[in-house]
């Protein structure tokens, strides 16, 4: 099935999606990869709040390159994924909906998704340029001392993901032939 | 002696960096389009498009084609007739690395390992060195994306475990690896020397054509078999399904110890950039 779903996502939108489903995103996506994960984490669990409301988000897994003038953004693909499966459950139980990644997530990271009613959607690796054009304009929100690695708030525009885990439990990657 | 400025090596090496990140090389393009002849999945060959529109944007608009540009990992080959002059070998290619990536709006990745803080200019880069003889400086490099780069290993295997035990500890990393390392990829592999020789012969493997035939015709019987091994998988582009896994298997050999069987394996995402420069 093919889907255009607006952010923020709800219980609805996600319940609708299944592994191999193909979803045209727009809206609002943060950017988050590997340190403003720990910092995320690390701030929930001292009782302090994040910068932005997890609530029917949407976390997208990039550090992106810098932009040139005239853009609003570089080249803006996805990292790899299973590098915040540590911190992936804590913030799908606060509420966040869906996460956009490339490869492999943990089974503790798939519960947690069916638990709380979330899905995980693949980016093509290695596709920056492409996807950088989905990106309609992106600001710093927080830890602009990372750099490439600073929560960004994306407006995207029909970015194009594929259901890799639904909340169901099901998968779209390949079982391997052995 | 061939005097070579150090100012040149500054100036082509950036340039060459900064056009690696923006080219897919041709030898890649060829075999997706290879690949797209054989390909039955469906999810597979929407990638390969992806991948194919993604270098001709790239090229056009001069974003880089992944957002990770990389570690920056050199091989130099300096002959013992010529020499820098006006600085260093080293130094000039850490300058090359922070003139490219700033110049070439390319990400800085490089942090230190424990407490993550980013070195901000995308240095230090690695940089092997071996003395040659003529009066050359060949000076090749990769720009190392981390994702592919994290799933690679080394391991001492057991003489004993020869060909057959070889190809089972590259099949199970592919395994593993799964659809993490951006397939489809491209394997280095590198056998013998030692415990820090195997994992640089494998990375070494990297640099050659995809097209190319190994000059010993065994190890390039090997490359194939690994190659159809790794494809029977079904791992397929970005690990949605497919024939295509891997565009191909390098191998690179080097004698070892009579009691020793080092392997490195060494990922390459199908975004393989990397260039050369002769001075």
């Amino acid at each position: 099935m093919e889907y255009r779903l607006q952010t923020p996502l709800s219980e609805k939108d996600i319940m609708r999606l299944r592994s191999g489903d193909l979803v045209y995103l727009s809206g609002t996506v943060y950017s988050a990869r590997d340190t403003a994960h720990k910092r995320l984490v690390e701030a929930l669990g001292n009782g302090e709040s994040v910068p932005f409301d997890l609530k029917g988000a949407v976390i997208y897994y990039m550090g992106p390159t810098p932009t040139p003038p005239e853009y609003v953004i570089g080249s803006a693909g996805p990292t790899t994924s299973y590098r915040m499966d540590t911190y992936t459950p804590k913030l799908l139980e606060l509420g966040l909906k869906a996460t956009i990644g490339k490869g492999n997530r943990s089974s503790e990271v798939i519960e947690s998704m069916k638990k709380h009613k979330s899905v995980y959607f693949g980016a093509t690796g290695g596709a920056g340029a492409l996807l950088s054009r989905c990106i309609k304009s992106a600001k710093v929100i927080a830890y602009d001392d990372l750099g490439a690695e600073a929560i960004r708030k994306l407006e995207v525009k029909e970015m194009p993901l594929l259901v890799i885990n639904d909340a169901y439990g099901d998968e779209l990657y390949a079982k391997i032939k052995q | 002696m061939k005097e070579i400025p150090a100012s040149k090596i500054v100036s082509k090496i950036s340039e060459a960096l900064i056009k690696a990140n923006l080219y897919l090389p041709d030898d890649v393009l060829a075999a997706i389009d290879n690949a797209e002849k054989v390909e039955e999945s469906p999810a597979s060959l929407e990638v390969f498009h992806q991948l194919k529109e993604n270098a001709v944007l790239a090229a056009k608009t001069r974003l880089p084609l992944c957002q990770d540009t990389g570690l920056a990992v050199f091989f130099v080959e300096i002959g013992e007739d010529c020499r820098v002059v006006g600085g260093n070998l080293c130094d000039s290619i850490n300058e090359a690395v922070r003139k490219g990536y700033q110049d070439g709006y390319l990400r800085k990745s490089v942090c230190n390992p424990l407490t993550r803080k980013n070195t901000n200019d995308n240095t230090p880069a690695i940089i092997h060195i071996d003395m040659v003889s003529g009066s050359d400086l060949k000076i090749c490099f990769m720009c190392k994306g981390g994702g592919a780069e994290n799933m690679s290993s080394v391991a001492m295997l057991s003489p004993a475990d020869g060909w057959d035990g070889i190809k089972k500890h590259v099949l199970n990393r592919v395994i593993e690896a799964g659809s993490n390392p951006c397939p489809p990829i491209i394997l280095g592999i590198g056998i013998g020397g030692s415990f820090d020789l195997a994992p640089i012969l494998a990375k070494k493997a990297l640099l050659r054509k995809l097209d190319d035939t190994h000059h010993d015709s065994e190890i390039s019987k090997m490359e194939k078999e690994l190659l159809d091994e790794v494809n029977k998988l079904g791992i397929g582009a970005m690990g949605l399904g497919g024939n295509t896994t891997c565009l191909g298997v390098k191998i690179n050999i080097a004698p070892c110890h009579i009691a020793s069987l080092p392997l490195a394996v060494n990922f390459q995402c199908h975004s393989s950039r990397h260039g050369e420069v002769v001075f």
